[in-house]
């Protein structure tokens, strides 16, 4: 491999422009990375398309204007001049869901919002993420064994990123928006593992619950809930 | 100023309205807030005198609780007087059981205070406040049919997965990731 570009006599790099076979090279990750040291960028049409749509959507995450507690107060001071959300082109918070690409569900959801929230993600237009600020948002917190708080968003829609902390400061949230910067840089539009967003297979929205007499029907969605199998010790 | 004792708040009733059942319940604890306990067909009448009396002009009820008894339920009010600046008093009135008579009559209109506070003791104690103007459930859904804070309310076990189970939740979580999760 190092001495790939020392032998004149490789066939493979003589090649006329016109019978080049480049399949090797997207395949091989180790030769790319290589060539990638030496200055010379090795990118199918399909990875630049990647990089440069992935790259407009990841700096300037729209987060829909949204708060339901204490968190939504640390989300404001994020969005406040000392932290800033702007410097990564997330500060356009927007009044409606469909102008919205980013669910911030910052604080408890109680059961009798809790369809609410998921009309409301419902409603924004793909791609979408969300981000659970919060240990209330993301397993009901404190409140877990009351009778009115839901013990975790990701019961009804699928959360990207958790952001714990009670509440987590400004700080957390704009570390859980890089990490999901970093996961939409990595989502591609084409071929294998695509995004849910991509994928025809997905569901485009999610079934909202219903109030019953003693709980939300259903009490979590089975397509999106589906929580490790915990280990207990006896 | 001397505080407003329920005694003396006692004696004047007793002297404006001999006919009202009412009777000074003891609070033994250091605070000593004793109450006045009060039948339930009185509960207005007595109310308006509260509200009125010149000596008296308890024009504020802070406060609406309800409390679980195995026998019955409890509304309590606690009132202040703004122009007199002396309080408080607590009043309670009883339902006749825990059941199908389950009421107590509404002071909503004495006390326009008590409006959203009585919503929220039917909403969760069950308690009927009779002639309330609204009275509809304040923070649970309309659909919903327990009363949660009272002692026998069994809350819905949706705790299929627990990261730190304890207590009691050791044993319902052990039962749920025995049994899938049910379908709707």
């Amino acid at each position: 491999m190092n001495n790939l570009w020392a032998e004149p006599g490789n066939s493979r790099l003589v090649a006329s422009a016109k019978s080049i076979q480049t399949d090797w090279l997207m395949t091989d990750d180790a030769l790319k990375q290589e060539l990638k040291q030496r200055g010379i960028i090795v990118a199918s049409f399909e990875d630049i398309l990647d990089w440069g749509y992935n790259w407009g959507r990841k700096n300037s995450l729209w987060p829909l204007q949204f708060g339901l507690a204490c968190c939504a107060i640390e989300m404001i001071a994020a969005a406040a001049a000392r932290f800033d959300i702007a410097r990564f082109g997330a500060e356009v918070f927007r009044p409606s869901p469909r102008q919205a690409d980013l669910m911030i569900i910052a604080g408890t959801v109680t059961k009798k919002m809790a369809p609410l929230v998921v009309r409301l993600y419902n409603q924004m237009p793909e791609p979408k993420y969300v981000l659970a600020m919060g240990a209330c948002a993301i397993s009901g917190g404190p409140f877990k064994e009351g009778y009115n708080v839901l013990k975790g968003i990701d019961r009804y829609i699928p959360v990207d990123v958790y952001v714990p902390g009670c509440p987590p400061r400004p700080e957390a949230l704009l570390e859980g928006l890089i990490t999901l910067q970093k996961k939409i840089a990595g989502q591609r539009l084409f071929g294998k593992d695509l995004p849910r967003h991509a994928n025809p297979e997905a569901p485009a929205e999610y079934p909202v619950p219903a109030y019953g007499p003693h709980d939300l029907v259903p009490p979590s969605n089975p397509g999106v809930f589906c929580p490790p199998t915990p280990s207990r010790a006896e | 100023m001397s505080p407003l004792l329920p005694q003396t708040v006692l004696d004047r009733l007793h002297a404006a309205l001999p006919q009202a059942r009412v009777e000074l319940v003891n609070n033994p604890s250091p605070s000593g807030q004793h109450a006045l306990l009060v039948h339930r067909e009185d509960a207005v009448q007595v109310a308006e005198f509260l509200k009125n009396d010149p000596e008296l002009l308890l024009d504020y009820a802070s406060d609406v609780s309800g409390v679980d008894y195995p026998e019955y339920l409890e509304a309590v009010y606690h009132l202040f007087s703004i122009a007199k600046k002396h309080g408080p008093i607590v009043l309670k009135t009883r339902t006749g059981d825990r059941g199908a008579d389950a009421s107590v009559p509404s002071l909503t209109r004495v006390w326009k205070s008590a409006d959203f506070q009585e919503r929220e003791a039917f909403d969760l104690f069950g308690i009927r406040f009779e002639g309330h103007p609204d009275l509809r459930r304040l923070l649970m859904w309309e659909e919903f049919e327990d009363f949660p804070l009272r002692k026998d309310y069994v809350a819905p076990n949706d705790c299929e997965y627990e990261p730190t189970p304890h207590g009691d939740i050791v044993q319902k979580a052990a039962a749920a990731s025995a049994s899938p999760v049910p379908q709707a």
